[in-house]
């Protein structure tokens, strides 16, 4: 299973985290040091993997962005690789040509897809495309809330004139 | 950000903006400052229950977690958001319940009602997003009581619904394994899903129900082996996909999940391993390697392959496509087949044997995680007959490796030469060359083990200490490499400087009694030996003083310069030698006589953790203690044997300074004092005192001056360091100290062997008739439940205090015994000599024994009878046994 997920910046500041094993809030803030540390000072040509606490961290750098994952001793590395690529692609597809900023301004909706990806640091959806259509639904129930909402206030505001 | 409406004319700041001007901060305090600023408005809309605002609030909470920065103060609005009626304020409350909140804060429980009705929401997409938080935050408490839940939407109309609830039942059934039957039958329903998602989910259910329960195994196997080998059949041979292909490969993903069900279905079960072989090798050689998800699926397969029951088939194939992974050029791929040969290994060595040569490249790759499962991979293949090739391998590398990788490495090598030791010359050479690349990073274990093992081989001493003089010009900055060299030179310096025992591979080499001196005083100048090295060279330095004589003077001048060290210990003993060399050349070559053998099998057992750990304590002790103040102690040996001194004899309580333990000083004889006039008994005894000089065995009764009471007087009228000084001159009666050995047991962190030395001379009272050739029964010195052992006796002509003693041991239990370890301990007028043991194990139900000699010196036979304390160590199952007892039952006469 996968134990958390990480999204470092390649000036080591945090961009995503989710954690699906219990750490501490202090554990949370010693990983991300200590694995920042490991793997933003790793050549760009060793191989993907990690070995760290008896465990495997998986990680893949795009563009500014590092994305970690970290896994047991027995789970596939290769495949997770594969999942990482995957939740670029569908960031990428949500966004357009995704970059940093997208998922500095819109950290909540990286989440909403990861969330439609993994569940329990299993990975539940191998299709991209259902991906992009539960978030797209997703989001326009939200937008159809709101518009009701500012509908609401304006009719209040309309009659309290 | 839609989703954040603007209010104008709300004070907050929105979540872009908030986002923008804390990037804007240039410095950690700046930072801190916008922080607290939206804090405090977050705070003062949650007390004012600002509902319009909660959304944005929340999503500036997580940003700012993310940062973080303290936000329990924001945990509540999280559960008042998710009670909430609309699905963006569920969404977002959720998201925040997630991100800050775990699973083990008491507030999670507050959720578990929200969730309960938000589970049986009309709304899929609610449903969905509880199912969610439910998978990635429950705790056991929460899992019990939404299981009902989570199992009736297993069973949903939705595809979506039914892959989170099963994705979150895993979970379920980590937190409470007892849960698993409940989910049993939905997932193997699962296992028949069409969309590929909730199959995915399913097929993880059941890998993970199997892995929690031997009653799913049971079922799952008997249910499902063949549906999902055709599930997986399918997926390999489906056609064109464009929503799930990846590289050419349809759902890589479910390949490798039903791979991995197969693997936990197959494992330990013929049948079921027999009906997905076809299937196996299909993978295995269709699928297409030139991208990495084929290659995930294959590595997936090898390891499937490498778990389920055998088929030696199969296995080749696996062997190989593992040998094509080693010779990738990707390092991804090495690193899995690295992985993947270890644990081939205990499948098949041979086939693994074949790679050596690549996996040994792979060893000196630039990249750390690929040398590290190298190097343990080397680890596991090195056997008897390619041990010299690969250890010549390694440690060629070591010169050229990394700074970090030395100490992994060097590790191993030590490990691998010490357990596949051809010869004593082979160990010993390989040793050199460790300490001599990477002597800094070795554990002091290491170069202990190798002077034992110096010790040990007493015809390559010469041919050690010249090589280590050698080695010692070119690394003499290896701080293990001068230890062992400056032990080496203190002990064998003789040797070294007349070219003794000489190999015949050996070229001789020239060296001057100063040039010998000269590497010691290196070892004491180096501005980077600590203490134990300098205290090491100094004793050294002693020794040297006696063996040439011509440099005595220098060694001094050299031990006189540390009289004011810093380090108390260096000073202490400084003066102490300094004293040594000045005044008392009648003793001191006696006192500096070289170390006796020291005991491999003591100290392996040692090693082994089998004895107690007191060594420790008293290292510590020695590098304290004043000078001078001699209590009266017991000798550490016998404390570390736990023996009480009640029936030792008067002498013995004088007590032996920890500083015997560093001079190596034990005199177990008393010198013939017997010559020694009234006037000189206190001086004498209180420089015995001074260098400890312990006298446990006197056995002359004419000659039995009170030495412990005057030795008590003299410690406690005077400083023994001044009474020295006033007293030398008095000293003119040669006071010829019988030989003895000198075990530096503290100094080498416990490595002398814990029996009292043999080799003393031992005086034979004019009073006692012999007692030669008397036969005594044998007896059955110690018997429990599950161990007996026996005692028969023997004496040796001309010797009528020593007796042979022969034990055998037998195990009485069911059990095996292994890492059998008999010690003995013995009161302060009796000496002991163990010998090695015929073996460490002991069969069980009686059907084999252990023998082990002994010999044992009454010092006061006649008047004392034998007794002895035993303590026998073992292992039955791994697991450390103790046996103590008395032996107070030797035949009379003893």
């Amino acid at each position: 299973m996968i134990h958390f997920v990480l999204l470092i910046s390649r000036q080591g500041k945090v961009r995503l985290t989710k954690w699906y094993s219990p750490y501490s809030q202090k554990e949370r803030t010693k990983v991300i040091r200590e694995l920042s540390g490991v793997i933003l000072t790793r050549g760009p040509k060793l191989c993907n993997f990690v070995e760290w606490r008896g465990q495997k961290v998986v990680y893949k750098r795009y563009a500014s962005l590092y994305f970690c994952m970290c896994i047991d001793q027995e789970d596939n590395e290769l495949e997770v690789l594969e999942i990482i690529h995957h939740f670029v692609e569908i960031l990428d597809r949500y966004f357009g040509s995704v970059c940093e900023l997208d998922l500095i301004f819109n950290f909540h909706k990286a989440y909403y897809i990861l969330d439609e990806l993994l569940i329990a640091g299993e990975l539940q959806e191998s299709s991209k495309k259902t991906v992009a259509r539960l978030i797209a639904a997703q989001d326009s129930l939200v937008e159809t809330a709101k518009e009701e909402a500012s509908s609401i206030s304006n009719i209040i505001a309309q009659a309290t004139k | 950000m839609a989703d954040l409406i603007i209010n104008p004319f709300s004070s907050g700041t929105r979540l872009r903006d908030m986002i923008r001007s804390i990037r804007a901060c240039k410095t950690a305090a700046e930072e801190r400052a916008v922080v607290r600023k939206e804090c405090a408005a977050i705070r003062a809309a949650i007390s004012e229950n600002d509902h319009d605002y909660r959304h944005r609030n929340l999503a500036k909470l997580m940003f700012i977690h993310m940062l973080g920065y303290p936000t329990h103060f924001g945990q509540m609005e999280c559960l008042k958001a998710i009670a909430s009626a609309g699905f963006p304020e569920k969404r977002i409350g959720y998201l925040g319940l997630m991100l800050l909140l775990d699973e083990r804060q008491e507030v999670l429980m507050l959720v578990t009602n929200s969730l309960k009705q938000d589970l049986n929401h009309s709304n899929q997409y609610i449903v969905g997003i509880a199912l969610c938080a439910l998978g990635n935050i429950c705790s056991a408490e929460m899992a019990r009581d939404l299981a009902p839940e989570v199992e009736r939407l297993l069973q949903s109309r939705d595809p979506n619904i039914r892959k989170k609830a099963a994705l979150c039942s895993v979970r379920i059934i980590k937190k409470v394994p007892d849960l698993a039957e409940n989910f049993m039958s939905p997932a193997a329903v699962l296992l028949k899903e069409k969309h590929h998602g909730a199959l995915i989910s399913g097929v993880q259910l059941c890998t993970e129900l199997c892995k929690v329960s031997e009653e799913a195994l049971d079922y799952l196997r008997k249910k499902c082996t063949e549906g999902v080998v055709k599930v997986l059949k399918d997926v390999v041979n489906s056609p064109y996909q464009p929503e799930y292909d990846i590289a050419g490969i349809t759902d890589p993903f479910l390949h490798i999940r039903l791979l991995r069900l197969l693997r936990v279905l197959g494992q330990g079960d013929a049948d079921a391993s027999d009906y997905m072989n076809d299937i196996l090798a299909q993978v295995a050689t269709k699928t297409e390697t030139n991208k990495n998800a084929g290659n995930a699926i294959l590595y997936e397969c090898v390891e499937t392959i490498m778990s389920i029951e055998d088929n030696s088939g199969l296995r080749v194939l696996a062997i190989n496509i593992l040998g094509r992974f080693l010779s990738n050029r990707d390092n991804n791929i090495r690193y899995v087949a690295l992985n993947m040969l270890m644990r081939a290994i205990a499948v098949d060595a041979q086939a693994v044997q074949r790679h050596r040569a690549t996996i040994l490249e792979c060893v000196k790759d630039t990249d750390a995680s690929i040398r590290k499962r190298a190097l343990e991979l080397v680890y596991l293949l090195v056997n008897d007959s390619n041990v010299k090739s690969l250890t010549k391998e390694l440690i060629d590398y070591l010169e050229v490796s990394d700074q970090d990788f030395k100490g992994d490495l060097s590790a191993k090598i030590c490990s691998i030469v010490e357990k596949f030791s051809l010869e004593k010359i082979w160990y010993i050479d390989q040793m050199l060359k460790v300490l001599s690349e990477a002597g800094n990073f070795v554990k002091d274990d290491v170069w202990h083990a190798l002077i034992v093992v110096i010790s040990n081989a007493s015809d390559l001493h010469g041919y050690t200490v010249r090589s280590l003089y050698r080695a010692f010009q070119t690394s003499g900055e290896q701080e293990s490499l001068v230890r062992v060299t400056v032990w080496c030179i203190g002990e064998y310096g003789e040797m070294l400087v007349n070219n003794m025992g000489m190999l015949n591979k050996e070229e001789p080499i020239t060296v001057t009694e100063s040039d010998a001196v000269d590497v010691l005083e290196t070892a004491m100048r180096r501005h980077t030996s600590d203490i134990t090295t300098r205290a090491m060279t100094l004793i050294a330095l002693l020794k040297l003083s006696s063996r040439f004589p011509s440099c005595s003077q220098r060694v001094n001048d050299i031990i006189v310069e540390h009289k004011g060290n810093f380090v108390l210990e260096l000073q202490q003993r400084s003066i102490e030698f300094n004293k040594i060399i000045e005044r008392h050349q009648n003793i001191r070559s006696t006192l500096l006589e070289s170390m006796p053998v020291l005991d491999e099998t003591t100290y392996n057992g040692r090693k082994a953790g089998s004895l107690a750990t007191t060594v420790q304590a008293s290292t510590g002790s020695s590098i304290s203690l004043p000078n001078g103040d001699v209590k009266p102690t017991a000798v550490p040996l016998v404390d570390l044997l736990d023996l009480s001194s009640d029936d030792t004899p008067a002498p013995s309580s004088s007590g032996v300074d920890p500083l015997q333990d560093l001079l190596g000083v034990d005199l177990t004889s008393t010198p013939s004092v017997s010559g020694l006039e009234g006037s000189s008994k206190a001086p004498v005894d209180s420089l015995l005192d001074l260098l400890s000089i312990g006298t446990p065995s006197v056995q002359n009764d004419s000659s039995k001056l009170d030495i412990l009471s005057a030795s008590n007087r003299s410690t406690q009228s005077a400083n023994s360091l001044d009474m020295l000084s006033s007293l030398s001159s008095s000293l003119a009666t040669p006071v010829s100290a019988p030989a003895s050995s000198a075990p530096m047991m503290d100094l080498l962190d416990g490595l002398s062997p814990i029996v009292p030395k043999t080799d003393t001379v031992t005086f034979t009272p004019p009073g006692l008739s012999e007692t030669n050739g008397s036969v005594y029964p044998s007896i059955t010195a110690f018997k429990s439940s599950s161990l007996k052992m026996e005692f028969s006796f023997s004496k040796q002509p001309g010797n009528p205090q020593t007796t042979l003693i022969h034990a055998t041991f037998s195990n009485m239990s069911s059990n095996n015994y292994t890492n059998f370890i008999f010690q003995a301990a013995v009161p302060k007028f009796v000496q002991l000599h163990l010998d090695p043991a015929s073996s460490n194990s002991l069969p069980a139900n009686g059907k084999g024994s252990i023998t082990q000699n002994f010999k044992v010196t009454n010092t006061q036979q006649g008047q004392k009878n034998l007794a002895m304390r035993v303590r026998i160590a073992y292992k039955v199952n791994n697991q450390d046994m103790l046996e103590q007892g008395q032996i107070n039952n030797f035949p009379p006469g003893l």
